[in-house]
This record gives C-alpha cells, sequence and structure tokens, in this order.
C-alpha cells in the first residue's frame, strides 16, 4: 500500500473531483443534520447504540454461538472463516457444487475487502454487482471511494458514456432517469437467470439467527430472495444481541448515512422457509483480522462501526482526498482507524496521521466511536513499530528541550538566530514554507518581556 | 483573583503578542498574573504525533510546575484541551482548573464586555479545539458582541478545520494546504478585516495562507482583540 500523503497527491490535483465530492458531501450532510435534528432523544440513541456494540464485543464469544445455533436449527448452514482466504474458499466451494457460473451480488464492503469477486472469477464464476453505483465501478474497472455512495468521485456524463459503451441496448441521455432504466433492464434478466446470491450483511442478530440488510435500490431484496442458493458473508463484529435491538440501529443507520428516517429497503431472513426465498442458506463468519482489534482495549471501538459513512462527509480530509487515497475499502476516518488494525499498523502506518484530529467524525458517529483517540493510540503503536527515524530523533530531542527551563530558553535563542527571516524553513519543515508565509520569529519572547516589564 | 498564565512553547516563542494581550486584559479587569518561568511545553506535539513517553514526561512536569496555582489561564484551547482531557488518560491526572482566556472570562469570571474597543469588521473562526474539545462554546462571540465599535461578521463553514492539525500540516502538506485554501476563500468571503480564533497554531496557518494570497485580511488572537481600547 502506498502512503496516504503521495496517493491524496494524486487526488488533489483533479478539481473535477474535488468538486464532485464537496457537491455530493454537502448534500448529505446536510441532509443528516435536518433528519438527525428532529429526533429529540438522538443522543440517547447513540449512547444505546454504543453500549449494545460494547456488550456484543464484550461477550462475542457468546453471542457468536447463539447466533449460530439459532441459524442452523432455522435451517442455514453456518461456516467460519479465519481469512478472507478461507471466506473466498467457501463461497467458491458452494458456488462449484451447484455448478454455478454467474452469482448476483449486492453492495457489500465486507466481500470488497476479502476480494471474493476477484476469487470468485479465479474460479471461472462471475460475480454480477447489482448495486448500481457498484455496477458503475464494475463495468469501468474501477474501484469504490465512499463506504455508501461508492461512485461518488463520478459524474454522470461520465456513467452515459460507460453505459453506451456497454450495457445500453439503445441512445442513452445522462438523465439520471434514463441511466437507472438501463441499469435497470440490463439487471433484471440477471436477477431472473441467477442461480446463486451473494450478500453481506448489516446486521446479525444472535437471538434469532437471522440476517439483516438495509439499502435504497431493492437490488439486495432480488439477490436475497430470487436465486434459490444464497451466502451471506457476515463480519463477526456484525452481530446484535436481540431481535428488540435492531429498534436502536435501524434508527440511527438510514438518518446518519442517507439522511433519511427509514431505508426504503429493510430485509430480513431467518434459516430458509420452503416456498419462500431460496432453499440453500449459507452464512460465512469473517475474521479476516476483527479478533486482533478485539483483542485492542482502546482500538476495538473500531468494531462498533455500523458503516453509515457520516464520518467521511464531515471529515475535511476525506472531503479533499476522496476515498482512493486511504487505499482501502474503507476510506475516510473510520478507515484509517480500522484499516490499520485489520491489517497491522505496520502495513498502513500513514493512515493513523492522514487526520487533523479535528474531531467531526466522532461528533456525527452514531455509536459515539472516539476516533480521534484511537488515532492517537494507533500513532503511539506506529512509533512503536517504526523504530528509529528522523522523526523520532528530532522529537527525542525536543523533549529533551522542553524538559528544563535552561535548554528551552536556549532553544528559543537559536530559534530567533536561526530564523530570522523565515522565508523557506528547513528540512521535512520546507513543506510548510512552499505554500503558506511565516512571520519572522519575533526578537522578544514572552518571557524576556515578562522580566522587563 | 490570581492566575496563572501558561504562555505555551509556541506561544512563549512565536507570538508573545497574544500572551501580552491576555495579561493586559485580565490586569485591567483587576486581576493578579503570576507567570511560573519554569514552564516549558505541555507535550501536545509529542502526544498528537505518536510519542506518548515523551508527552508523559512533559505531562508530569507541567502538573509540577502549575501544582501551586489555583487557577491557569492559556491563549491557546488545544493546549488546554490536551492538559484538561488527554491527560487524565495519559497520567492519570490533570490540573484542576485550567481555562482557554475565553472560557476563564465568561464562565469562570461571568465578564462579557472587557472594556474593549476595536472598530473593525471581524470574522471569528472556532478552532476545532475549542470546539470539539475544549468546547468553549459561545464564550468568544460573546465577548467579541461586546467589543465597541466592533463588527461581527459571519464566516461561512466556520466549523470546518483550517488544515493545520500540527504535524500534519508538514507530513500531509498538501491536503492542508487544500483546506487552507477553502479555508482563505471563507474569511475572504466574510468580508471581514480581521480573522480571529483561540488558537495560535491555527491562526499561524490561516495567517500564512492569507499572507501567501496577499488577500488583505489579517489575523489577529482573541486576546489581542480584547486587549485594545
Amino acid at each position: 500500500m502506498s502512503g496516504f500523503p503521495d496517493a491524496a497527491r494524486l487526488e488533489l490535483v483533479n478539481p473535477q473531483l474535488r468538486s464532485n465530492l464537496r457537491n455530493a458531501t454537502d448534500t448529505i450532510r446536510e441532509k443528516r443534520a435536518r433528519v438527525v435534528g428532529e429526533l429529540p432523544d438522538w443522543e440517547e440513541l447513540r449512547e444505546a447504540g454504543r453500549g449494545i456494540k460494547a456488550d456484543v464485543l464484550a461477550r462475542l464469544d457468546e453471542y457468536l454461538e447463539q447466533f449460530e445455533s439459532a441459524a442452523q436449527a432455522a435451517g442455514a448452514h453456518v461456516h467460519w472463516a479465519r481469512d478472507a482466504a478461507e471466506a473466498n474458499a467457501i463461497v467458491v466451494d458452494v458456488a462449484r457444487r451447484h455448478g454455478v457460473t454467474e452469482v448476483v451480488k449486492m453492495k457489500s464492503l465486507t466481500t470488497d475487502e476479502i476480494h471474493l469477486n476477484d476469487a470468485l472469477s479465479a474460479a471461472g464464476i462471475f460475480a454480477l454487482e447489482t448495486d448500481f453505483a457498484e455496477l458503475i465501478l464494475q463495468l469501468d474497472g474501477d474501484w469504490p471511494s465512499h463506504i455508501l455512495v461508492p461512485a461518488i468521485h463520478r459524474n454522470r456524463t461520465e456513467i452515459r458514456d460507460l453505459f453506451a459503451r456497454t450495457i445500453a441496448t439503445g441512445p442513452l441521455t445522462d438523465d439520471p432517469h434514463d441511466l437507472a432504466e438501463a441499469a435497470r433492464v440490463y439487471l433484471r434478466e440477471k436477477f431472473l437467470d441467477a442461480k446463486m446470491g451473494v450478500s453481506g450483511a448489516n446486521f446479525g442478530v444472535a437471538e434469532t439467527g437471522t440476517v439483516c440488510i438495509v439499502e435504497s435500490e431493492g437490488n439486495g431484496r432480488m439477490c436475497t430472495t430470487l436465486p434459490p442458493v444464497l451466502v451471506s458473508v457476515l463480519g463477526i463484529e456484525k452481530l446484535v444481541p436481540t431481535f428488540a435491538d435492531l429498534e436502536v440501529f435501524l434508527q440511527l443507520l438510514p438518518r446518519s448515512s442517507t439522511g433519511e428516517r427509514m431505508n426504503p429497503y429493510t430485509s430480513l431472513w431467518t434459516g430458509v422457509t420452503p416456498g419462500d426465498g431460496p432453499d440453500e442458506m449459507h452464512i460465512v463468519l469473517l475474521d479476516a483480522g476483527r479478533t486482533r482489534v478485539l483483542a485492542d482495549e482502546v482500538g476495538r471501538v473500531a468494531l462498533h462501526c455500523i458503516r453509515c459513512s457520516a464520518c467521511l462527509n464531515v471529515c475535511p480530509v476525506y472531503t479533499r482526498t476522496g476515498g482512493h487515497a486511504y487505499g482501502s475499502v474503507y476510506p475516510g476516518p473510520i478507515g484509517a482507524i480500522l484499516t490499520p488494525q485489520l491489517i497491522g499498523v505496520e502495513n498502513a502506518p500513514t493512515l493513523p496521521y492522514a487526520s487533523t484530529l479535528c474531531g467531526a467524525c466522532y461528533e456525527v458517529c452514531p455509536v459515539k466511536i472516539d476516533i480521534p483517540g484511537v488515532l492517537l493510540h494507533l500513532r503511539a503503536k506506529v512509533v512503536e513499530t517504526e523504530g528509529r527515524s528522523a522523526e523520532r530523533a528530532t522529537m527525542r530531542i525536543a523533549g529533551r528541550i522542553f524538559r528544563s527551563r535552561r535548554t528551552f530558553e536556549l532553544g528559543q535563542r537559536l530559534a530567533r538566530i536561526g530564523f530570522p527571516l523565515a522565508r523557506r524553513l528547513p528540512g521535512p519543515l520546507a513543506a510548510w514554507t512552499k505554500t503558506r508565509d511565516l512571520k519572522p520569529v519575533p526578537r522578544q519572547s514572552f518571557r524576556t518581556w515578562w522580566r522587563q516589564r | 483573583m490570581k492566575v496563572a498564565l501558561f504562555v505555551t512553547c509556541l506561544g512563549d516563542t512565536l507570538f508573545p503578542e497574544a500572551a501580552q494581550a491576555t495579561v493586559h486584559v485580565l490586569e485591567r479587569l483587576g486581576h493578579e498574573v503570576v507567570f511560573p518561568e519554569e514552564q516549558t511545553c505541555c507535550g501536545q506535539m509529542h502526544l498528537n504525533s505518536g510519542y506518548r513517553d515523551e508527552a508523559a514526561v512533559l505531562a508530569k512536569r507541567f502538573l509540577d510546575v502549575f501544582a501551586d496555582c489555583d487557577v491557569v489561564v492559556s491563549p491557546s484551547s488545544s493546549c488546554v484541551g490536551t492538559v484538561r482531557e488527554l491527560y487524565p488518560e495519559l497520567v492519570g491526572s490533570t490540573h484542576p482548573e485550567v481555562y482557554e482566556l475565553s472560557e476563564l472570562l465568561v464562565r469562570k469570571l461571568n465578564v462579557t464586555d472587557v472594556g474593549a474597543t476595536f472598530p473593525h469588521k471581524v470574522t471569528y473562526h472556532p478552532t476545532c479545539h475549542s470546539l470539539r474539545v475544549t468546547r468553549v462554546g459561545d464564550a468568544p462571540l460573546e465577548l467579541l458582541r461586546n467589543v465597541h465599535g466592533l463588527e461581527l461578521v459571519e464566516l461561512p463553514r466556520a466549523d470546518e478545520c483550517c488544515g493545520f492539525g500540527g504535524t500534519f500540516s508538514v507530513k500531509n502538506a498538501e491536503t492542508s494546504t487544500a483546506m487552507l485554501a477553502d479555508k482563505c476563500a471563507s474569511v475572504v468571503a466574510s468580508g471581514a478585516e480581521v480573522c480571529t480564533a483561540v488558537d495560535g497554531s491555527c491562526l499561524m496557518q490561516i495567517g500564512g495562507g492569507l499572507s501567501r494570497n496577499h488577500a488583505g485580511v489579517r489575523t489577529l488572537h482573541l486576546a489581542e482583540i480584547l486587549a485594545a481600547t
């Protein structure tokens, strides 16, 4: 993974991207603020969401076994996957046993995280993305840049041209209705022919073994009800203890996510029911680094995340760089704390620094994840793992200087002599003066003034 | 009231005017200001960059230096935020009464009119730490509204970060600069002659951008406006 600063630099030179992002995130932010503002008990709801998630993580082993038993009792097959490879092998195996060469998929970050489509493709199975935005990205070989709005970085003219090249059966305008209709016509046939559906999940209910997804387009409902075989991949942190707990999250999620009071489609399925939906149902419980996150008492709050993306829309960094700069399916502030924990901070050492610690993310998080707090925690881990570096040496020296009044005052005098004009700072600090002026160091420090007054 | 000034390392070295103004305002209101000269840095830079051990040493040092002071004031909300909100987790304790200047004036001393006169058009940038960590709320605005002759104009997208973020401004200089460009555009759009805030470091960023763009808008710390007569 290339570092965030380098990846961000590539995105920042694209003014179209920045204005696309700005317009889209502004719209969602305003909608969110409006529907959150109308709930007098929003803070209590957030606290309830946080509390339920904390309880789930504290007793995850029990809830997982409870979920497994309940799902099995309802007729589902439950599989456990330690990592991406195991999860992918399970899905490939199910597809092979049914002789399937094409599966329909609903939008799922978890399956993107484990690169399921690539694994299926390697086994000769095509995974068709049926979410409108995911379809756009798939047709163009692109990848998601936002948790909720994966193609937020594309505009409709680009989409018209793409559809005209790929799926359209006739002439096409860039009117959103026309574009949606083109996708609908293309997908409808695919849904009707599909022998196997693949989904992620927003929630799994331990008490009942129920899987829950929320969505806007209805393609998920098609994927989970039309094909005779359904495979749902769940990160193990997606559980809630009881059916009643969904009440909290089904209020928190749509308001935080799309800025709607309620999402258009909420699908819940529990095992199999003869004559209704799939005849065969598989659930893959995925670890892929989650137990490692869980072991970190400070960092584990990242597993509270319900993937609403509110933190992306308010993040001053995300709204400038877009999602690709984060190099992961989880961009923005939540990605900056989740990705390094899932894959190890040594593999994503620049992500915890991709934030000004402004705290806007924490303020909107529906489950109260203290993202700035976890960023600080992870920065300390990065420093621990990196060992010797020029920065570490500088920080050591600075630490020494601040340890006594004498060295501090000496440092002040040196700063005054060293940077009387400060047109261009030395070393890495030159990045400051490249775009910003710096006032010269004043001839008199405060303490000198204080002594002389 | 006897108030100990925590000037901050950057404030002491780079923006002494804000600290001097803090002294003037408090003395004008009849308070005694003391300056414990052993003070250096609160450890914020180290803590925010991941150097917890160094930060802890500086935090303990800060608590020692200010141990005998009942009330501490600082013209930097982010340093106050570090001491008040992050020390408990870092070193297990903190100083019971550390305030950012506007908080001390409005909440602790119940003063909103400090007798200042500043006949200029001013816009206020609520810095992220003052807004979400130290939570000074409207205290700076209440003070500004009571400055004689001052015309307060609204800053578009006021609550958005200026892009400073300490070492972020260097480590992610391009992103920081993109954020700064938008902040500067907002400041210019406000029509203000002066942009003020309660953090010297954010003002250094905004001022650095405005100056580089020859925007014709100055930055001043809130304390400097409150000290003006």
